[in-house]
């Protein structure tokens, strides 16, 4: 058990905790508050990845600057899905369980659109770049650098992104809508757009856990999915709705998820599910639900 | 005949069992269970593990008994859930059940991919007919007793349910392994025309998915509903895959997409909305 095994599982445990978190926060706005468990949730992930991955070949843009290009693009896409078919389908429902029913199962056909879309259109060859790859040395350890980068900016994202939803009037709306859409219109929260906007914010959180992703493994169009899942646990793990909730319980899974990947690689999304089943039966308002 | 055609048929036959058996238990009482293919997966590998021990019809009933049994107990570790919960945690277990065969096919069995002992297709098309005329024969039955409205009661309103004492706990976990047990048969049969199955092959989650789709497709208060959707879709899909293979998923997203904003009551509740008949509510409604 060397000094360096441990620094190497705290770190990557950090990295892939931080990017859980992201994608899992993204998907909790868009299940917790717009009410669409977005199964093709993962598949914005893959986008946000394909994005940097071409920004970073074609126009040689950096991929930490290219997290500012691809974070408004899908927001714009995911606002506009949300615009054309999830309203549509809230508003032809009977009620909200129907609701939910119906934009699971239409997300999932939107699984296979983006994801056939990117086979199609980028090939289903697995693809990568090699950025900051060279090592560094910190505290007499060696390490890579673009892994560090990542990490920090895993962590500002989350930091910024919590800031702005516990402080700032927006991040306020979005709460109250998630608690209680009839006393947040009461209070003159526009609750449609606030919903359009979560969904969109949703988006552009998986696209940016994406970009930060492809810094550091191959990206292929079928990578989405296992995203999906992970977020999926997060989300019942830190209670659907509460959003700082996925955020800590992204971080807890990342880092026991690579400590068992250290220990016997094939187990871990095992684990991750038996997790799952457990919180599930057992406290399904989440860890830290409301 | 061309040999394509028992193909063809058989595949839609496959699709009809696992549409139907899913709405004999998600139908009625609105769970929307969507571990179709964790069930299907396991009569698979039944097969495979089984079929060069045993002869072949012993090994169907021997796929379906384990599928009930897996049914029965994810029906008693799910009692606790409902609506969204029940969802998320059989879409979890697919992928529970599929990489924990993954590791025990890796580290364990040293074998990844199974090959099957080879069935000439003119048997697996009598025996695909055999299951699903039983299914439905089942299905139909079910409906048609005293089985049937329990089941619906546990749609409407649980707890009055329990109240009048219906013992809730025992016929939500029996009817959901029933349906375990056919989709379990299919799979039996199935893995030897596909001849080689992989966790990724037999756990498939589109699996998940379809026979949801077929079934609310075709209208889910009615017998006909789950048959005729199925039906449609499998041939539509045959259609599209044979006409258009690189796009054929991503037209089958689409139609997904446009079923469900679309069609919410399915094919059959067209015919009812025309004809003013909503006695029985639909699922989801």
């Amino acid at each position: 058990m060397s000094i360096k095994l441990v620094f190497d599982v705290a770190i990557t445990g950090l990295i892939m905790g931080g990017i859980y978190a992201l994608i899992a926060m993204g998907l909790n706005l868009q299940y917790g508050v717009a009410r669409v468990l977005n199964v093709s949730h993962g598949e914005f992930v893959m986008v946000g990845a394909f994005i940097t991955y071409f920004a970073h070949q074609i126009f040689g843009i950096n991929p930490l600057l290219s997290l500012i290009i691809c974070g408004p693009i899908l927001f714009i896409i995911g606002l506009f899905t949300y615009r054309t078919l999830f309203q549509y389908l809230r508003r032809s429902s009977e009620s909200l369980d129907v609701f939910e029913g119906r934009s699971m199962l239409a997300s999932f056909g939107l699984l296979y659109v983006i994801q056939n879309i990117a086979l199609l259109w980028w090939g289903p060859n697995v693809k990568a770049y090699a950025y900051l790859s060279y090592p560094i040395r910190f505290l007499g350890l060696t390490f890579e650098a673009n892994r560090l980068v990542a990490l920090l900016f895993t962590l500002v994202m989350i930091l910024v992104f919590y800031l702005f939803v516990v402080y700032s009037k927006v991040g306020k709306a979005i709460r109250a809508a998630a608690q209680n859409e009839k006393s947040a219109q009461l209070l003159g929260i526009n609750v449609p757009a606030v919903l359009g906007f979560c969904f969109g914010l949703g988006t552009l959180l998986a696209g940016v856990a994406g970009s930060i992703v492809s810094m550091m493994q191959e990206i292929t169009p079928l990578m989405g999915f296992p995203y999906l899942i992970i977020a999926m646990i997060v989300l019942v793990l830190g209670g659907a709705g509460n959003i700082l909730g996925s955020l800590f319980g992204g971080l807890i899974l990342g880092g026991v998820t690579t400590v068992v990947m250290y220990v016997e690689p094939g187990l871990s999304l095992v684990v991750s599910y038996v997790i799952f089943a457990l919180i599930l039966l057992f406290r399904p308002e989440g860890v830290l639900g409301r | 005949m061309p040999p394509y055609t028992p193909l063809a048929v058989t595949s839609i036959l496959m699709y009809v069992v696992l549409t139907v058996s899913w709405a004999m238990f998600c139908g009625p009482t609105r769970y929307m269970s969507l571990a179709t293919a964790t069930f299907f997966g396991v009569g698979m590998y039944t097969s495979a593990v089984l079929g060069e021990r045993l002869p072949f019809p012993l090994v169907v009933v021997c796929g379906s008994l384990v599928s009930f049994s897996i049914g029965l107990l994810t029906g008693f570790i799910c009692l606790r859930l409902r609506g969204f919960y029940f969802a998320i945690f059989t879409f979890g277990l697919n992928e529970l059940v599929r990489n924990s065969v993954l590791w025990w096919e890796a580290r364990v069995a040293h074998t990844v991919g199974r090959w099957l002992v080879l069935i000439d297709s003119m048997t697996i098309y009598y025996y695909m007919l055999a299951i699903v005329s039983l299914t439905v024969f089942v299905a139909f039955l079910i409906r048609r007793s005293r089985y049937g409205l329990i089941l619906y009661s546990i749609g409407e309103a649980e707890e009055a349910a329990a109240h009048i004492g219906i013992n809730v706990t025992r016929y939500r976990i029996f009817f959901f392994a029933l349906s375990c047990l056919f989709m379990g048969m299919a799979g039996a049969v199935m893995a030897t025309k596909w001849a080689y199955i992989d966790p990724r092959i037999a756990f498939n989650p589109v699996l998940n998915f379809t026979p949801v789709l077929m079934a609310l497709f075709g209208g889910v208060g009615n017998i006909f509903g789950p048959i005729l959707g199925a039906g449609v879709l499998t041939l539509a899909s045959e259609v599209l895959l044979s006409r258009f293979p690189y796009y054929y998923m991503l037209l089958y997203g689409m139609l997904f997409i446009v079923i469900i904003s679309f069609l919410p009551d399915g094919l059959v509740g067209l015919t009812r909305r025309w004809r003013k008949d909503r006695l029985i509510p639909q699922a989801g409604s």
